[in-house]
């Protein structure tokens, strides 16, 4: 169980309401996929009309599941572009590169009980929750908050699931959020995915609740996504610029045009790519470097940090 | 692949442990340098490497069988090195799934895998012939098994293997098969987060080591195993140097002297390596130790002057931690012989093919 991409293939997609598209997805090959958590997600490689996107969408298939993965997608208004695609061109028989699942939003282990709030789509990551709990037995509650027109699209993965509960926003639907997170046993862990403004408010009303923060879990979409903003790098050694795009680390662009840089974990961790960094700013997301060498502002660790604006010059 | 295991060599008693030329030369050396410190030496864990050991995940060796025969006397002395926390059911499957999968892929002579599905519920044939076990198994169901998923498939692999559950931005110990350790003790550690077992090392703290580990390994991904070798030193190829059986391996290091220390002393290297789990999201960190007498390494010239350098630079704060200081003068007496002073190449290689005569 050793890799890092996968080429999968569309293998059903349908329409589960006028904005959801629930995708299943094999591997290409016909082989067996690697199995995933509860709460993993799997990024995609989306090869739009104006440029690639990498979205990250959580795993609703049932943890362990080796034949298919499942997921579902929607579309958003201000798509950049992912959602869009996957709702009006990919179609059943398409091609698609995937990264291994990652994991940003584990269940705790150790939680005697388990509770769930969901906005919408937030309802994805706890559906594989589900499959996990039933097979440990765990003790849990889900509350999902929805449209009321949407109150019975995610049946199909509810069913037979007890402790579900729906609301809407009607009188005598809503969730009383203070009255649930005062009425949860000592032990209990919160998870929340939703919109970012819900997201906030049950943080909020946990921490008032005296909720301890190593008990509540949040998971924001588009955490996962990595990258960021595309910049460009000098490396004054070698006399030559390189274009570092949105989905590449400055390293990986150094590697693609040939220039040779140490390298060992590629997680900005062990320190061996440290290089000078001569001008720019950069964007540090190392574990490597102290605060008082960041403050410096004089060494970049190329693997995982990028330009906080314009143009790095890299003694490369 | 055939292996000439040897099953009636010891690792206790008569110590008639012994390694053939070919595992001297696929020894996995740790020193690329002369001089030794502490440092994140993290890699990812492919198939590929300075030595053979790495060219699979889980290595199996010639001492197979009778590795997991020193496991199984430890065990039924001292029942407690091996210890699960109620919370890791899920964590001991995916150890299971990943352990049959890689060794039945890895070693098809040796050990296969009939699946009748892949989800839990699904009938596995587990066979393993070096040790002559053929059980029938429901994944999933630890009672369709003679004892839990954790260790009944660790008592059948070579090394080591602790589980880091994950949770609150931390690791924490809490399952464990250890019975070939370099004096540490699961019934202390077990629970323990990464900074508290990690407590007693001298010096890495200091420099941030663990800190900057731990934040790596919290970002560890699925398919991307890591590996890095650690080493210390044991009298006699002994497995079982645990702080419960200090008094039949402690007194030993007071035996050593300039004459003996050749065959006495030895190189335990542990290739430790770092999965994510798929069900679970632990860490399993299995620790497979290769031992190696000063004279095995001493027939590999480049090996024995190289250690010769190392362990005369060594800070005395490791000295001590590792407990090499009763030996060590007796050791570097010993390993002088083969230090001519010449400059030797940087890296952990052999750089020979065949070794002379013993």
């Amino acid at each position: 169980m050793i890799g890092e991409t996968l080429t999968l293939k569309v293998a059903a997609a349908c329409a589960i309401s006028p904005s959801l598209r629930h995708l299943r997805l094999v591997a290409a090959d016909g082989s067996k996929l690697p199995p995933a958590a509860a709460g993993a997600h799997l990024q995609l490689v989306l090869n739009g009309a104006a440029r690639t996107h990498r979205n990250a969408y959580s795993l609703i298939s049932r943890p362990g599941a080796r034949d298919a993965y499942e997921i579902i997608v929607r579309r958003v208004p201000a798509s950049r572009g992912g959602s869009a695609f996957i709702h009006e061109q990919l179609k059943v028989g398409d091609v698609l590169e995937a990264g291994w699942p990652g994991n940003l939003f584990a269940p705790v282990r150790t939680a005697r009980r388990h509770l769930m709030i969901a906005g919408g789509i937030g309802i994805t990551p706890f559906l594989s929750y589900l499959a996990d709990f039933a097979f440990g037995g765990a003790d849990y509650a889900l509350h999902l908050c929805c449209r009321e027109d949407e109150q019975h699209v995610f049946d199909p993965w509810l069913a037979g699931k007890s402790s579900v509960s729906v609301h809407w926003d009607a009188d005598g639907h809503r969730l009383d959020i203070p009255a649930l997170l005062a009425a949860q046993p000592v032990g209990s862990h919160l998870y929340v995915c939703g919109p970012a403004a819900m997201n906030d408010e049950v943080l909020e009303l946990a921490a008032a609740a005296g909720w301890p923060a190593s008990h509540v879990h949040c998971e924001h979409f588009g955490s996962a996504l990595s990258g960021g903003e595309a910049f460009r790098a000098f490396l004054a050694k070698s006399g030559v610029e390189v274009s570092v795009g949105e989905d590449e680390s400055l390293l990986e662009a150094i590697e693609r045009i040939g220039v040779k840089a140490s390298c060992l974990c590629r997680g900005g961790a062990c320190g061996v790519c440290v290089t000078p960094l001569l001008d720019g700013e950069a964007d540090h997301r190392d574990h490597y470097l102290s605060a008082a060498e960041r403050e410096a502002g004089r060494l970049i660790l190329p693997c995982v940090s990028r330009a906080r604006s314009g143009r790095l010059v890299l003694d490369l | 692949m055939s292996i000439a295991f040897k099953p009636e060599e010891t690792f206790r008693g008569d110590y008639s442990y012994r390694n053939s030329d070919a595992a001297v030369l696929r020894f996995p050396f740790p020193f690329p340098e002369d001089r030794y410190m502490y440092s994140v030496n993290i890699e990812p864990h492919v198939r590929s490497g300075p030595s053979d050991v790495f060219l699979r995940p889980f290595d199996v060796d010639e001492h197979y069988i009778a590795e997991c025969r020193d496991k199984a006397i430890t065990l039924e002395r001292d029942p407690g090195r091996c210890q699960v926390l109620p919370h890791m059911m899920m964590a001991q499957w995916d150890t299971l799934e990943l352990l049959m999968e890689n060794l039945s892929a890895d070693y098809p002579e040796q050990f296969s895998l009939i699946k009748e599905g892949d989800d839990f519920g699904s009938r596995w044939t587990w066979i393993n012939r070096p040790l002559g076990i053929e059980q029938s198994f429901i994944f999933g169901n630890a009672e369709t098994l003679p004892c839990e998923p954790f260790e009944y498939i660790t008592r059948q692999a070579q090394g080591d293997f602790a589980i880091c559950d994950q949770r609150d931005d931390n690791l924490f110990m809490d399952a464990g098969m250890v019975t070939s350790q370099a004096d540490w003790s699961l019934e202390f550690d077990v629970g323990m987060s990464f900074m508290e077992w990690h407590g007693p090392v001298p010096l890495a703290h200091q420099t941030g080591v663990f800190e900057r580990a731990l934040k790596y390994l919290l970002m560890l991904r699925l398919g991307q195993p890591v590996r890095r070798l650690n080493w210390t030193m044991s009298i006699n190829p002994r497995l079982d140097t645990s702080p419960e059986s200090y008094p039949e391996w402690g007194p030993d290091r007071a035996s050593v002297t300039p004459d003996n220390a050749g065959q006495k002393v030895h190189l335990r290297v542990e290739l430790q390596t770092l999965w994510r789990l798929p069900r679970s999201n632990a860490i399993l960190f299995p620790i497979r130790c290769y031992l190696a007498s000063l004279e095995d390494l001493a027939r590999v010239p480049k090996w024995g002057a190289r250690l010769h350098r190392v362990l005369s630079s060594l800070p005395p704060q490791l000295v001590e931690y590792k407990g090499l200081t009763r030996y060590l003068p007796a050791a570097l007496e010993w390993l002088a012989q083969h230090d001519d002073g010449r400059e030797l190449p940087v890296g952990t290689e052999p750089g020979i093919t065949t070794l002379g005569p013993r």
